[in-house]
């Protein structure tokens, strides 16, 4: 690798870390012009970036609106990297496929939107069916979509007990095994995740991708 | 005599509040807001405001805002079960609140946060009629151990048969305003004798940024019809669900509650509506809105000046905490934010017994609050200037023995001058070490027994117990379910 590749490529790294939007997709356009490998960019620079950014949030240097953008600059790149990938026939492992909503009854979509963008930047595909989704909507959803996981936000107490009804759902549909059920939102406790019968619980986005990447991995037969 | 002053603060200038006021009226015209509502729609669409339907966007002309205002009571008065005491929504005055809807409760013995049943809101209810500081009831816990579709007419059917305070509550279905509203009907027999003297409070929480729903528009104006007060609890979160500069958040609340007052009001002009909320700083660490922040208790009392400068009642969440616990924290949090609530002379202040981000009620807590809602309300009457002269003639008698405590001054005015508390430590150590070195939170348990126990249920007439039950039965077989839980009378 040349010198101006390698400066490219640190750029890159660096405008995912600092959550520059713009710069993230003009030097991933680059990357992709000078002739690195999109899936070699992907797997060498952005991931390790995005994980950078989970990291310093984790250790208090970066609060939400840098882990956001961290994610936004993530996503920009992505978008370039994967269809200059497609474009040249390849294609990358998802890293799982996500069916994500604030459950019925709920308007609040903050905790949910942070998580969705978190799961993108780290590769999964997410479908995100937004605030107030009926429980059938996420089942149907999963279902089309052939996803791995299903994913759901409460913030109310009251609206959390649909976390219950959705596994129960599941259960008489005879649909359990086809999907892992992940829970979230403020009143959500691993506890709660545990009573109720969910596969992950994560308290945080960043615990969240994590608990996503295990439950594909057990899904798909990976040890954890 | 010279005028007693009211202790008072402001935290924007007079040009400070009108650019905010300005901004808001631009908001409305040029932004606009989303409403769900049809009705809420169709109000609009007749009132001439131009309308995105296929958004449900509505841009609201600052013409209809300003008549809107015009319409609105500056004061409302609230009445308590049967109707006798009057207590005034408006000027400076304030009254206390416990904090609404919590859905977990702390658990006494063991310290730790636990779903609420009824028998919890009971005891909450009773404790809360004893509380001399806490005017008004609220809707406190969802119990949990009814079904949810019934929780929230549940909790105003409860409260209705075990308090003589007026309510502060709110709906979570849209199912359940009809019921709830029937209550109030019930208790005070016609339409006309409800409007005249209303006993309950709705709250109505827009979403943000700029949303009614449709269950929080219809409950404005199915409120509005009857003349029972609206409380718009607008809750912008300062970087997220609005602006992250607090001027900015201002705007948008201010916003959020003139639209819903056009709504109120375009339902039925004149309706009583308080301009109020539960804006809160959003910690961006932890994605938490903390409750206890100085920053959200300094966009509370900025909020209450906007309302004041609007002539409308005020209202705001104040005086509670992001503890877990009875704690340091939780006691000086609850404490700035309550007084600086007074300070402000905001006239609903909900709070008292709240902790954990407004999800979790005390009783022990409410204890303690009760005394710092006392002393704040004390700060409020100010210091008074009860005879001319002040003090000069008392020390006619001055001399070798000389003290006051024998005087008949003293004695006259003491109890008026002075709050006296039930909770607070002032004994001597040894004292103290030998009443079993209690903390707070031990001597609050036992005041909530003591206090529990002193309760003495209001009389409500048989036949309106009857209806009101009636009405609930009615409601919990549409909800499916075929009789309601035993209450230990």
């Amino acid at each position: 690798m040349n010198s101006e590749q390698e400066k490219i490529l640190q750029e890159l790294s660096q405008a995912i870390i600092q959550g520059e939007v713009k710069a993230a997709r003009n030097l991933a356009e680059k990357s992709v012009a000078i002739g690195l490998s999109p899936l070699e960019v992907i797997q060498k620079n952005c991931v390790p970036a995005i994980e950078q950014v989970g990291r310093l949030w984790e250790n208090g240097d970066y609060f939400l609106p840098e882990l956001i953008a961290g994610a936004e600059a993530m996503k920009a790149a992505m978008s370039e990297l994967q269809a200059a990938l497609k474009a040249s026939g390849q294609v990358m492992a998802s890293a799982g496929k996500v069916v994500i909503g604030t459950i019925e009854g709920d308007i609040h979509d903050i905790g949910k939107n942070l998580v969705a963008a978190m799961l993108r930047a780290t590769g999964f595909e997410v479908i995100d069916l937004g605030a107030d989704v009926k429980l059938e909507k996420f089942i149907e959803t999963a279902l089309m979509e052939q996803a791995d996981i299903i994913a759901l936000s409460a913030l109310l107490t009251t609206t959390m007990l649909n976390q219950r009804k959705l596994i129960e759902m599941l259960v008489s549909q005879g649909l359990r095994n086809r999907f892992k059920v992940m829970v979230g939102g403020a009143p959500v406790s691993e506890r709660w995740a545990k009573e109720i019968g969910a596969d992950g619980y994560g308290e945080n986005a960043v615990q969240a991708v994590e608990a996503g990447r295990k439950l594909v991995n057990r899904k798909r037969g990976y040890d954890d | 005599m010279i005028e007693t002053r009211r202790p008072k603060i402001d935290f924007l200038s007079q040009p400070a509040v009108e650019e905010i006021v300005e901004e808001a009226f631009e908001l409305l015209e040029k932004i606009g807001l989303f409403v769900e509502n049809e009705e809420a729609l169709k109000l609009l669409t007749e009132a001439g405001q131009s309308i995105d339907k296929s958004k449900h966007r509505v841009f609201i002309s600052r013409e209809l805002v300003e008549k809107c205002l015009l319409l609105c009571p500056s004061e409302i008065k609230l009445y308590d079960l049967n109707g006798e005491k009057e207590y005034v929504i408006g000027q400076d005055e304030v009254h206390f609140d416990p904090g609404s809807a919590a859905i977990k409760i702390l658990d006494s013995e063991s310290l730790k946060e636990r779903a609420p049943l009824t028998s919890d809101l009971v005891s909450f209810y009773k404790l809360v009629e004893t509380l001399e500081h806490i005017d008004f009831q609220s809707t406190g816990l969802v119990s949990t151990d009814v079904p949810q579709v019934i929780a929230d007419g549940y909790r105003l059917y409860l409260g209705l048969l075990f308090s003589q305070k007026p309510f502060v509550t709110g709906i979570f279905r849209v199912e359940s305003l009809k019921p709830m509203l029937d209550f109030l009907l019930a208790v005070r027999g016609h339409e006309k004798n409800l409007a005249e003297k209303p006993l309950a409070i709705f709250d109505a929480c827009p979403s943000p940024p700029l949303k009614w729903s449709r269950l929080t528009a219809q409950s404005l104006i199915d409120c509005s019809r009857l003349g029972v007060p609206s409380e718009l609890i607008s809750m912008g979160l300062t970087g997220a669900t609005s602006p992250v500069t607090l001027a900015g958040t201002l705007v948008q609340h201010t916003a959020e509650n003139l639209s819903g007052l056009v709504i109120c009001q375009l339902a039925k002009p004149g309706s009583p509506v308080i301009f109020g909320g539960s804006p809160a700083s959003f910690d961006m660490r932890k994605g938490t809105t903390p409750m206890g922040a100085i920053e959200t208790m300094m966009i509370d009392c900025a909020c209450a000046q906007i309302g004041k400068f609007l002539k409308l009642p005020t209202h705001a969440y104040m005086g509670l905490s992001d503890s877990k616990l009875v704690d340091a924290q939780a006691g000086l949090e609850t404490g700035m934010g309550a007084v600086l609530a007074g300070l402000a002379g905001i006239n609903v202040i909900s709070g008292p017994g709240m902790l954990d981000f407004e999800s979790t009620q005390s009783l022990e807590k409410l204890v303690i609050d009760n005394d710092i809602c006392g002393q704040v309300l004390r700060m409020g009457r100010g210091i008074a200037f009860r005879e001319k002269p002040l003090a000069l003639h008392l020390f006619e008698q001055i001399g070798p023995d000389f003290n006051f405590l024998t005087m008949a001054h003293t004695r006259k005015w003491y109890r008026t001058e002075h709050y006296f508390g039930s909770v607070l430590d002032r004994d001597v150590y040894d004292t103290w070490v030998g009443l079993g070195r209690q903390d707070i939170f031990e001597r609050a348990k036992d005041e909530v027994r003591k206090r529990i126990n002193s309760y003495k249920r209001p009389v409500l007439k048989p036949e309106i117990k009857q209806e009101i039950k009636g009405i609930m039965q009615t409601y919990a077989r549409t909800c499916g379910l075929e009789r309601l839980p035993q209450i230990a009378e």
